[in-house]
C-alpha cells in the first residue's frame, strides 16, 4: 500500500506534467494567432511579404490611419453599426425571452404546453433555412439596407428563453409574486420590478452570449445589406477578402481583423469568469 | 410543466390573459420572421423563378424539377463534405475536451490556473468566424507568415499551398473549427462530470478501481447524455457552417468544390436570385434539422422526468 | 473588490462604447452640418443646375478609383467628408457613394436588386449615377434602367466626338441609342522589369524588348529563357488570360448556350505548361502573392497590364516603403523606375469604366455636367493623364502627349503614352457581352484546380459548366471546341 502510493505520487507529478505539456500546447494554438494578428498589424505590406517576425513593426499608428480613412471600408461605421445590432440584440433576446419563460412559467393556459413544444422542437432550427423567404420579405417590407431585420427577430430566441425558463423553474418561488399581488400590483409591474431582478444573472450571462452571437453574425447582414453606411464588420470583413481591386495592403487587412476582434476579447477578458460559468450553466440544461 | 400549479389552477385561471399576452411577442415575432418566411421558402421551392440580368423568370409551377435537378447535381457532395468536414474537426474535439474536463476535475491531479485555461481556451468561441477565417487565410497564404515560418525552419523546402490542395482546404477548415469550439466543450463536460454523485467515486475507490477505471466505467457512462447532446448540437453547427469556408476561399469552395458546403450552395443559389433552387436546398436542410430537432427533443424530455433533480443541481453549481 | 471590478469592468465598456459612437456619428454628420450653411448662396450663383433637382446624388461603384477622379477633378467638388463617403457640391449637392466589390458578381447583384426597387425608392434613395465595367456593360445598356446620353441627359456629338470610337460602340443599345461614357480607354500592354529584361534578353529597350516578345512562339522561348536564369516569365495562371478572352470569335453566350472558345483554350493549354515547366509562380490575380511579385522582392519578367493598372496597381505595389508611411514615388523606393511596357504578343483591352445616368434620377443636370466635366473636357482629362499617367479617353488630348516628351518616371523615363496611343485605336470590343465577368471568372477559379494539378481537365470542365449554371440558371447548354 505504502509503496504503491509512492509509485501512484512519482506517477502523478508524471502526469501532471504531461497534462501541464498539452494545455501549454493548446494554449500556444489559441494565442499565437492573436500575437501574429497584432504583429503584424504593426508592419506594412512590404514586411509582412517579408515573413513573419516575432517583434512588432513600427507601422501600426499608420495602418489604423489609413484604414480610418480607407473609402472603402467605413470601420467607424461598422464599428457603430455592429454595436447598435447586438447591443439592441442582446438587450431584445434577453428581456423578451424572461418575459416568455416567465408567462410559460407563471401562468397556467390552454395552449401553454403546445407553446412550451413548439419553442423546445424549433430550439435548433437554423436561420439559413428561412434565409429566401426572409430576405424576400424583408424587400418587400422595405427592411433591405435597415439594421431593423437584424435584431428584431432576436425577440424570438428559444435557445434564451429556454436557459430562462430552467433558471425560473430552480430559482424563482411564486410566493413573492402571490405576495405582490395581494399587494395589489399589477402582472406586468410585478414582473419589472420583482422578476427581472430575480433573473438578473441568467440575463446578464445571456446578454452576453447573444451580444457576441450577433457581433459575429455574417449570413443574413451580408444578405440584406448593400449600403456600406449600414455594414457591419463581419460584411467588412468579407469584403476585405474580395476586395481584388484595392492597393491590396496586407498591414489594412489584418489592422481590420484587429479591430473586429479586439474589443471582442477586452470584454471577454473582463467578463471570463461569468462567461465561463454561463457555458457551464447553460451546458447541463439537457 | 410544474408539479404544484394543478392545485392553484382555479386561483391563476384569471391570471391566464397575462400567460397569452407575455408570450405573444415571442410568437407573434417568430410568426412573422421566421415561419412566413420558412413557409414561403418551402412554397417557392416548387416553382421555376429566378431572376435572368434585370428580368423576373417565373415563377411557374414545375413540381418536383428542383428537387430533381439537385440530386441529380450534387447536392450529396455537398451535404458529404460538410459531414466530412464537421467530422474531421468534432473528433479531435470531443477527445481532447474531454481529456481535459477529465483533468480538471481530477482531485488527485489538483492542476492549478484552471482559470487561467479555462479562460484561453474558451477564447477561440467568441472570434468573429468571418474574422478567424481571414487571419486564418492571410497566415497560411503561399507567402504567408506560416509558410514563411516553416521554410525557414527547414521543415518545408518550398512553400506548401494549403489553399491549392483539397487535404489542407478541408483540414483547415476543421482545424478552425476544432479551435473554436473545444474550450466550449470542455465546458460543458466538467459541468456533466462535476454533476456525477461523487459517492459513486468514493465507492469504487474502496472497491480499489484505479482512476483509470472509474473514468471509464462511472464517468463515460453517466455523461452519455451530455455527450450525446453535445453531438447534436455540434452536428447541427456543423450542417450550418459558412462563414469560415466562404471567406477561407472566398465564396469559391475550391479546390475541386471539396469545401463547397451546404449552406455555400444555398448562397450560391441566393446568390444568383435563384429562389426555387435556393428553396429546395433549405427544405432539404430543412428536413435534416427537423429531424435532429426532434432528437433533441425527445433527448431532453426524457430526462426531464428521470433526472428533475440532477437538473436543478446543475443549475446551481 | 468584486464589486468594484465589476463596476470598473462595466464603466470602461460604456466608455468604449459612447467614445466609438461619438467618433462615428461625428464623421456622419459632420460634412452635412457644415455644408449646410453655405449652400443656399451657392445655389444662386450655379447656372447650370436647373431649380428642381433632388439634393442626393446617388453614385454606385466597386473600387474608388472614379471617386478619387471626381473628388480630384470635377471642377464643382467643395467638399469631401473625412471618410469619403461623402462628396459636397458647390450647389449644396451630396453624392452619396455606394461601393460593393465586384468580385463574384457581387456588384451586379447588389446593383440589380437596387435597379428593380428604383420605382418605388424614395427620390433621395434612388440611383443617379452607376458605373459598369466593359464585362457586363451590355446587360444594363440593353435595359430599360440607363439614360440615354443624348436624349436624356444632353450631351451633344460635338461634346462626344474627341471619344474613341470603342468607347460607344460598346456602350451603345440595340437601337443605336448610347448609353454610357468614358473617361479612359483601356488598351493593354505588357509592363516588363527592365533590370530582369535585361538579365534574360541583354537589352531593356522597348523595341527590343517588343521585338522578342511579338509572338507567342517567341514569348514561349523568352519564358524558358527566363526560367533557364532563375526567373519567371508571369506571376500567376491569370496573368495572360485577357490577351486570350479578348481575341475570341464570338460572344459567350447565344440564348441558352455558353460557348467556350477556342482561343481560350489555347489559355488553358499554355498556362497548364507553364505550370508544369515552372514559368509561372502559381499565383492568382489580385492575391497577395501576386502583389509581391510586383514589388521589390519580385522575380516575375513582366505583367499583362491595361492602362489604370499601371499607375493604380502597379506603382504602388513596385514601393518598398508605401506612401502612407512616408516613402516617395521615385527612383530608389522599391523597384520604381525599373518597369517599362511593350506591346507583347497580342493586343487586348483589361477593364473600362462607363458611367450611366439611371432612369428615375431627379439629377439630370448634374448628371450631365459629371459626364461633360469627366469624360469630354480635353482640359480635365489631359490634366489627369498628366497627374497620374492614366490613359484618357480624348484621341485629342492622348496625341498631344503622345508627341510631346512626356516622360513617365515610374517607368524609367518611357512615354507609355504614346504606345498607349498607337494601340487604343485597335481595341475591338465587338464580342463583349453581358455574361462577360461571370464566366470569365468562373473559368478562372474553376481551371485553377487543373493547373494546380488538384484535378484533370475533365473534372475542371466539369465544374466549370456546374459553376456556371448555378450563376446563370437561364444557361443549359455548354460546348466546348473540339
Amino acid at each position: 500500500m505504502n509503496n504503491r502510493s509512492k509509485s501512484g505520487k512519482a506517477g502523478l507529478s508524471v502526469t501532471r506534467g504531461a497534462c501541464y505539456l498539452v494545455l501549454a500546447v493548446l494554449c500556444f494554438l489559441c494565442l499565437f494567432f492573436f500575437y501574429m494578428l497584432l504583429i503584424n498589424s504593426s508592419r506594412n505590406t512590404y514586411q509582412i511579404q517579408q515573413g513573419f517576425s516575432f517583434l512588432p513593426g513600427k507601422s501600426f499608428v499608420v495602418n489604423l490611419k489609413n484604414l480610418l480613412k480607407n473609402a472603402n471600408i467605413p470601420v467607424l461605421s461598422g464599428i457603430y453599426n455592429s454595436l447598435v445590432v447586438s447591443a439592441l440584440t442582446a438587450l431584445l433576446a434577453s428581456y423578451f425571452s424572461a418575459l416568455t419563460a416567465y408567462g410559460i412559467y407563471a401562468y397556467d393556459f390552454r395552449f401553454k404546453k403546445a407553446a412550451f413544444t413548439v419553442i423546445l422542437l424549433i430550439m435548433m432550427m437554423p436561420t439559413q433555412i428561412s434565409a429566401v423567404g426572409f430576405v424576400n420579405q424583408m424587400q418587400a417590407m422595405g427592411l433591405r439596407n435597415s439594421l431593423i431585420p437584424l435584431f428584431l427577430p432576436s425577440i424570438a430566441s428559444p435557445i434564451v428563453f429556454f436557459f430562462m425558463k430552467q433558471y425560473l423553474d430552480s430559482n424563482m418561488p411564486m410566493e413573492i409574486v402571490e405576495a405582490a399581488r395581494i399587494d395589489g400590483s399589477g402582472e406586468f409591474h410585478t414582473f419589472n420590478t420583482i422578476v427581472l431582478p430575480i433573473m438578473k444573472p441568467a440575463m446578464a450571462v445571456q446578454a452576453i452570449f447573444t451580444f457576441v452571437t450577433a457581433w459575429n453574425n455574417f449570413f443574413i447582414p451580408a444578405l440584406l445589406i448593400d449600403k456600406s453606411d449600414k455594414k457591419t464588420l463581419p460584411i467588412l470583413i468579407a469584403q476585405l477578402r474580395s476586395a481584388d481591386f484595392l492597393k491590396f495592403d496586407m498591414g489594412q487587412v489584418y489592422m481590420m481583423v484587429t479591430i473586429a476582434i479586439i474589443p471582442v476579447i477586452i470584454i471577454y477578458l473582463i467578463l471570463s469568469k461569468y462567461i465561463v460559468r454561463g457555458v457551464a450553466l447553460g451546458g447541463v440544461k439537457g | 410543466m410544474n408539479a404544484e400549479s394543478t392545485p392553484k389552477k382555479r386561483k391563476r385561471s384569471r391570471y391566464t390573459k397575462w400567460g397569452y399576452l407575455f408570450i405573444s411577442p415571442f410568437f407573434i415575432v417568430f410568426i412573422v420572421f421566421s415561419l412566413i418566411p420558412l413557409c414561403s421558402t418551402i412554397y417557392y421551392s416548387f416553382f421555376q423563378y429566378y431572376r435572368q440580368g434585370l428580368k423576373i423568370i417565373g415563377p411557374t409551377f414545375t413540381g418536383m424539377a428542383n428537387y430533381v435537378k439537385l440530386f441529380q447535381a450534387d447536392l450529396p457532395n455537398y451535404l458529404g463534405n460538410t459531414l466530412l468536414i464537421w467530422f474531421i474537426g468534432f473528433v479531435p474535439q470531443i477527445i481532447i475536451s474531454l481529456l481535459l474536463a477529465a483533468w480538471f476535475t481530477n482531485q488527485r491531479l489538483n492542476l492549478r490556473g484552471q482559470g487561467f485555461f479555462k479562460t484561453v481556451i474558451y477564447m477561440p468561441n467568441l472570434i468573429m468566424a468571418s474574422a478567424f477565417a481571414m487571419l486564418f487565410f492571410a497566415l497560411f497564404s503561399d507567402n504567408g507568415p506560416v509558410n514563411g515560418s516553416l521554410v525557414s525552419l527547414g521543415i518545408f523546402s518550398q512553400p506548401f499551398r494549403f489553399l491549392a490542395s483539397i487535404a489542407g482546404t478541408r483540414g483547415l477548415i476543421s482545424f478552425m473549427n476544432f479551435l473554436m469550439w473545444f474550450g466550449n466543450t470542455t465546458i460543458l463536460l466538467m459541468a456533466a462530470i462535476m454533476g456525477v454523485d461523487p459517492g459513486l467515486y468514493e465507492a469504487a475507490e474502496i472497491d480499489g478501481a484505479s482512476s483509470n477505471q472509474m473514468f471509464w466505467r462511472i464517468t463515460i457512462p453517466l455523461i452519455r447524455p451530455i455527450m450525446a447532446y453535445v453531438l447534436v448540437t455540434s452536428l447541427i453547427g456543423g450542417l450550418q457552417m459558412f462563414d469560415v469556408p466562404q471567406i477561407l476561399t472566398n465564396g469559391s469552395g475550391n479546390p475541386d468544390r471539396s469545401a463547397t458546403t451546404m449552406i455555400m450552395y444555398l448562397n450560391n443559389h441566393m446568390y444568383s436570385k435563384n429562389y426555387g433552387m435556393a428553396g429546395a436546398v433549405s427544405t432539404v436542410l430543412f428536413l435534416i434539422c427537423a429531424a435532429l430537432c426532434f432528437l433533441i427533443y425527445f433527448m431532453m424530455t426524457n430526462k426531464d422526468g428521470a433526472a428533475g433533480n440532477k437538473k436543478k443541481r446543475g443549475v446551481h453549481g | 473588490m468584486k464589486k468594484a471590478r465589476k463596476i470598473t469592468a462595466t464603466l470602461l465598456a460604456v466608455a468604449m462604447m459612447t467614445g466609438v459612437m461619438a467618433t462615428a456619428s461625428g464623421c456622419q454628420s459632420g460634412p452635412a452640418a457644415s455644408s449646410a450653411a453655405p449652400a443656399a448662396s451657392q445655389e444662386a450663383a450655379n447656372s447650370e443646375a436647373p431649380a428642381a433637382e433632388g439634393k442626393t446624388l446617388n453614385i454606385w461603384c466597386w473600387n474608388d478609383e472614379f471617386q478619387s477622379r471626381f473628388n480630384d477633378y470635377y471642377p464643382e467638388v467643395k467638399e469631401v467628408a473625412g471618410d469619403k463617403s461623402t462628396t459636397t457640391l458647390n450647389d449644396g449637392t451630396v453624392v452619396k457613394w455606394t461601393i460593393n466589390p465586384n468580385d463574384n458578381n457581387n456588384y451586379q447583384n447588389k446593383l440589380d436588386q437596387a435597379l428593380l426597387s428604383q420605382e418605388s425608392a424614395a427620390a433621395d434613395d434612388k440611383i443617379d449615377i452607376f458605373l459598369v465595367e466593359a464585362d457586363y456593360a451590355l446587360k444594363y445598356v440593353d435595359s430599360e434602367y440607363t439614360l440615354d446620353v443624348k436624349k436624356d441627359i444632353g450631351l451633344t456629338d460635338s461634346d462626344l466626338s474627341n471619344q474613341y470610337q470603342y468607347t460607344q460602340d460598346i456602350v451603345t443599345d440595340k437601337s443605336g441609342a448610347l448609353k454610357g461614357t468614358t473617361w479612359q480607354a483601356t488598351p493593354g500592354l505588357f509592363a516588363y522589369r527592365r533590370s530582369i529584361a535585361k538579365a534574360v534578353l541583354g537589352t531593356d529597350d522597348p523595341a527590343k524588348v517588343q521585338e522578342s516578345l511579338s509572338d507567342w512562339d517567341k514569348f514561349n522561348s523568352v519564358a524558358a529563357q527566363a526560367s533557364a536564369k532563375g526567373y519567371k516569365m508571369l506571376s500567376g495562371y491569370d496573368d495572360s488570360y485577357r490577351t486570350f478572352s479578348n481575341n475570341v470569335s464570338a460572344p459567350w453566350v447565344t440564348d441558352t448556350t455558353a460557348t467556350v472558345d477556342a482561343n481560350l483554350m489555347n489559355w488553358v493549354k499554355q498556362t497548364k505548361e507553364y505550370a508544369q515547366k515552372g514559368y509561372n509562380n502559381k499565383t492568382s490575380l489580385w492575391d497577395d502573392k501576386w502583389q509581391a511579385d510586383q514589388g521589390p522582392s519580385g522575380k516575375v519578367l513582366g505583367f499583362f497590364y491595361s492602362t489604370w493598372g499601371i499607375n493604380f496597381t502597379l506603382l504602388g505595389n513596385s514601393l518598398k516603403t508605401p506612401v502612407a508611411e512616408g516613402g516617395k514615388e521615385e527612383v530608389g523606393n522599391g523597384v520604381y523606375g525599373d518597369y517599362a511596357v511593350c506591346q507583347g504578343p497580342q493586343s487586348y483591352y483589361w477593364g473600362g469604366t462607363w458611367i450611366c445616368g439611371a432612369k428615375g434620377s431627379d439629377n439630370i443636370g448634374t448628371i450631365k455636367n459629371v459626364m461633360k466635366s469627366l469624360t469630354s473636357d480635353s482640359t480635365i482629362m489631359k490634366k489627369i493623364t498628366t497627374d497620374t499617367q492614366d490613359y484618357t479617353n480624348n484621341k485629342e488630348a492622348m496625341e498631344e502627349i503622345a508627341n510631346s516628351d512626356f516622360k513617365s518616371a515610374f517607368l524609367g523615363g518611357q512615354n507609355h503614352i504614346k504606345l498607349f496611343a498607337e494601340v487604343a485605336p485597335k481595341i475591338d470590343m465587338s464580342n463583349a457581352g453581358p455574361y462577360d465577368q461571370g464566366m470569365n471568372e468562373s473559368m478562372q477559379k474553376c481551371f485553377k484546380d487543373y493547373f494546380d494539378g488538384t484535378v484533370d481537365l475533365e473534372k475542371a470542365k466539369a465544374n466549370f459548366e456546374k459553376t456556371v449554371k448555378e450563376k446563370y440558371p437561364e444557361i443549359t447548354e455548354i460546348k466546348w471546341p473540339s
